[in-house]
């Protein structure tokens, strides 16, 4: 029989139809505001008790709220005005103290039977929920060059330990590089250096000084410090990220030496730059007697002069606290308590032993960029950012007996305390970073985008389903509901693949609605030729369908080749436009060919009919 | 045989060429010359997007950043009266867009930051090179295509039908001198998608043509296969135009120039499907002998 489907191409087709309403249904529940409640620390016990206070204080507020659920470890209030959602956070940060982290939320309203199937609605990208956007860069050489500093230094060791003499030591482009009395003693650094140094590969190359030793930081070495930079830095991120207390962030390496940090619904960005731009370390260093060692500036000058002499080489580094606390001591002045691990509280031990009596100073190392202006050879004025390092002395004090794994610092002022504990507590950072790129998008601009994206589908849409209607009308209805399907086939996907949705991505989606009923353009078209060429009813959709199909296919395949390019070349946003468009000639595929033809089929096909509708 | 209107599309592909000619050559000197505005994505620096409730004053906002120490800030409206976005050189490690954002606030009327952009040199960079690299990548990997699916002639016809249209649409933002930004490369690879589409239709036409119609005329089954094929590419087009001027008018300002790439990308490719790639094909002196060899494609059909 003509233009008859068997069944189970109508099943197939009516399975999909079905799996296209269920996944794109979760959308259809706007999430309530929601204050998402946590400890400081993972001990801490959010318990019905804690509820209740949260929710008198709401109460006395006079905020809206529902009833508000905790697991244990954190808790979650609904609100009914998103107006006052901020100022919801204020009032339990301020009641609950700076021992719970309090964030913003927006809690999902899906019903549990969509939940319990793996439903879940289109995550927003930040242009449409607002918030920031960092893409730091971590510098790499910087990293490398700290390794190579401790290498030099244990490099000296190991040759005074072994009473193999040198004239000197010295790093020079990324290469260490000895000279030495006469050539027995190079041959004997030779061995030592590669049975118990591994790491460092020493150099040999034609014409060198016999006199001379250069060693290099193997190619292992060097990406495995790279590596862990990287990731030490991601892990210290991800820490800094939880003490603001965001919902859903989001930090993750990009390509080789970069890191994207993502806080929807961060409103304070002055805060978030702090936090995490702030690329600081502590450093512990004994000060130096005579003439060797560093001098530097005290980063509040106080009685003891304008600057220090300290020892070049490190007891240990802000990687070695594992957890730091700002209080007050006896006499009301800030001050850090600081905890170390157990290898750096062996070292701190080690180094005062035979120390007391000498002072310990405190340097802070803060990584910075500055802009610098040059011009290029096009004459045009371009700015680099040139990162530098701010190293001062925070405190300088005698050591009065030996030191173990606790200790405090003292000397700050009580908001450079408080920052200070927070990033050692959260980490420090194996290599400076700057940003490189920044987006903030207000909370308002983002609800504009929706609501600006929402109304051009719809519009787009309509005149669209209007266009089709008048051209083509009875097959017009054919094709718009085609159309229709393929909108809630496009969003079930990007809900069920837990895609992004950006704005970019909403332009496509319009972009899709509009280029999808190409399909059954090409189709119609051809079935009206082959009417017009007087083939039978039945034959012209037939052959309509048929002949259609091979264009659609080349035509589409290399759209979806762009569209994958552009994916694999683009950046957020970009790649949003990609997703949504490629998703969206994929369904629309499905829907213009199979789905009309469906349709068709059930109408017209197999039937006695004179004329046909198109 | 039929009642279809044969329209000799190709007895005016000289003075389309002239067209084209004049169209490109004012493009490339324009991007030569002039080049092309670009956004803060590419050439890297801050932008501030504030919102007022009442008109904003543009003169007195640049004033008002002047007098608080900013170099040389570029005020301007965005989108509507109320909105205005300023852009600045400077790091965002120094606190620019909070700066900006105090001094504005200390003003006399009440203002809401609604979007703050900082792109580092660095990145524009990246991003022009990987963005006229992704450019050529899709036009080899689109020529690859279609020589395979169809035959050399056609590829070197949609490839050049491609240029054309990307070189017209980037002329376009040079000589109107309108901002280029992720968004329009994204809008300018759509179109590279779209006239593709639009050149796989008519280039299928002309092959089922050129192997059904034998006894005719390279033109005259050309001619013949645009024709057939006018309705749909029209019908295509005006769906497209219309969401897209659904996007214009009311996507908002982040989307507008997005939305002119593709109207002029639209444009320029359904020009360029009937009348550059088919004239590209006539130059290259496509003939039937070209498509003798059989493709299985026409046959395999899964459809019932």
């Amino acid at each position: 029989m003509p233009n008859k489907f068997p069944l189970w191409k109508n099943i197939t087709i009516l399975l999909v139809v079905t799996f296209g309403f269920v996944f794109a249904a979760p959308n259809l529940y706007p999430p309530d505001p929601a204050i998402q409640l946590s400890g400081q620390s993972g001990a801490m016990q959010i318990d019905a008790a804690v509820l209740e206070k949260v929710e008198q204080a709401l109460d006395e507020a006079g905020i809206a709220h529902f009833a508000g659920e905790s697991d244990g470890e954190a808790l979650l209030v609904r609100l009914k005005d998103i107006k006052r959602q901020l100022r919801a956070k204020e009032v339990i940060q301020a009641t609950m103290g700076g021992d719970y982290i309090v964030a913003l939320n927006l809690a999902p309203t899906t019903p549990s039977w969509l939940s319990d199937m793996g439903g879940q609605p289109m995550k927003l990208g930040l242009d449409l929920s607002g918030g920031v956007h960092f893409l730091l860069e971590v510098d790499l050489d910087s990293a490398l060059t700290t390794r190579l500093e401790s290498d030099l230094e244990d490099v000296k060791t190991a040759l005074r330990e072994e009473r193999i003499r040198y004239r000197s030591f010295e790093l020079s482009n990324g290469l260490i590089v000895g000279q030495f009395r006469d050539e027995a003693e190079v041959a004997r650094a030779k061995t030592l250096i590669r049975t118990n140094l591994r790491d460092l590969q020493p150099q040999s190359q034609p014409g060198q000084n016999p006199l001379s030793l250069v060693l290099k930081l193997s190619e292992l070495a060097s990406r495995e410090i790279e590596d862990n930079a990287i990731k030490q830095n991601l892990t210290s991120l991800r820490n800094r990220v939880n003490e603001l207390g965001v919902s859903e962030p989001l930090v993750s390496r990009q390509g080789k030496n970069r890191i994207v940090v993502e806080l929807p619904g961060v409103q304070d960005t002055a805060e978030a730059k702090r936090i995490i731009g702030k690329t600081a370390n502590l450093e512990f260093r004994l000060e130096a007697s005579g003439r060797v060692g560093e001098v530097f500036d005290f980063r509040n000058p106080s009685g003891q002069g304008p600057d220090a002499r300290l020892e070049s080489k490190a007891v240990i580094t802000g990687e070695n606290v594992t957890d730091a606390r700002a209080s007050f001591d006896e006499n009301g002045r800030p001050q850090v308590n600081i905890t170390l691990d157990a290898k750096g509280g062996w070292q701190m031990g080690y180094a005062t032993r035979d120390n007391i009596g000498r002072r310990l100073g405190v340097l802070f190392i803060e990584f910075k960029t500055r802009l610098e202006k040059s011009i290029d050879d096009n004459g045009e004025l371009v700015l680099t950012p040139v990162p530098f390092v701010e190293e001062s002395i925070i405190s300088l004090a005698t050591v009065q007996a030996q030191l173990g794994k606790q200790f405090r610092i003292t000397g700050l002022e009580q908001r450079e305390s408080s920052e200070l504990a927070l990033l050692l507590r959260a980490g420090a950072l194996a290599a400076p970073m700057y940003i490189v790129e920044e987006r903030t998008i207000g909370p308002s601009l983002g609800a504009d985008n929706i609501k600006l994206g929402v109304k051009s589908v719809t519009v787009g849409m309509a005149l669209v389903l209007l266009f089709m209607l008048v051209v083509y009308r009875g097959f017009g209805v054919f094709a718009n509901i085609a159309l229709a399907m393929n909108l809630v086939l496009l969003v079930a996907f990007m809900s069920l693949l837990g895609a992004t949705l950006t704005l970019p991505g909403i332009a496509g989606i319009v972009l899709t609605v509009g280029m999808a009923v190409d399909a059954n353009v090409l189709i119609f078209s051809r079935i009206r030729e082959e009417l017009a060429a007087g083939a039978s009813i039945q034959g012209s959709i037939s052959a309509g369908y048929d002949r259609a199909f091979v264009s659609i296919l080349d035509a589409n395949i290399t759209t979806l080749i762009v569209a994958l390019i552009l994916f694999l070349i683009g950046s957020g946003p970009v790649q949003g436009f990609a997703v949504t468009l490629s998703i969206g000639i994929l369904t629309s595929m499905f829907t213009s060919i199979v789905m009309t033809r469906g349709l068709v089929n059930l109408v017209v096909g197999g039937r006695k009919i004179k004329t046909l509708w198109i | 045989m039929t009642d279809l209107k044969v329209y000799n599309f190709m007895g005016l592909r000289k003075i389309a060429a002239i067209f084209s000619a004049l169209l490109l050559i004012a493009s490339v000197a324009s991007l030569s010359t002039k080049g092309l505005v670009l956004g803060l994505d590419f050439s890297g620096g801050t932008q501030i997007e504030v919102g007022y409730e009442q008109p904003a004053d543009v003169g007195a906002i640049r004033q008002q950043l002047e007098i608080a120490g900013f170099e040389g800030p570029v005020v301007i409206q965005y989108g509507s009266e109320t909105d205005v976005l300023i852009r600045l050189q400077g790091a965002p490690e120094q606190g620019l867009s909070e700066k900006v954002y105090a001094v504005l606030e200390d003003g006399s009327e009440a203002v809401e930051l609604r979007r703050v952009d900082f792109v580092g040199p660095q990145i524009g960079e990246e991003l022009r090179e990987d963005g006229g690299l992704g450019m050529l990548t899709a036009l080899a990997v689109v020529m690859l295509y279609v020589a395979i699916r169809f035959q050399l002639k056609f590829s070197i016809g949609a490839v050049l039908a491609l240029a054309h249209d990307v070189v017209i649409t980037l002329g376009f933002f040079s000589i109107v001198g309108l901002e280029f930004d992720l968004t329009v490369l994204a809008a300018i690879l759509a179109v590279v998608g779209y006239s593709l589409n639009d050149t796989i239709v008519v280039s299928d036409r002309i092959r089922e043509n050129f192997r059904k119609i034998r006894k005719a005329t390279p033109v005259e089954v050309i001619n013949e296969s645009l024709s057939q094929t006018l309705w749909r590419t029209i019908n295509t087009s005006v769906t497209t135009m219309l969401v897209l001027l659904a996007l214009y008018f009311i996507g908002g300002e982040l989307i507008h120039n997005f939305a002119v790439a593709l109207m002029v990308g639209v444009g320029i490719g359904t020009y360029s499907s009937i009348y550059v790639a088919a004239t590209v094909m006539l130059a290259l002196r496509v003939d039937r002998e070209d498509l003798l060899e059989p493709v299985e494609g026409e046959l395999v059909d899964d459809l019932p």
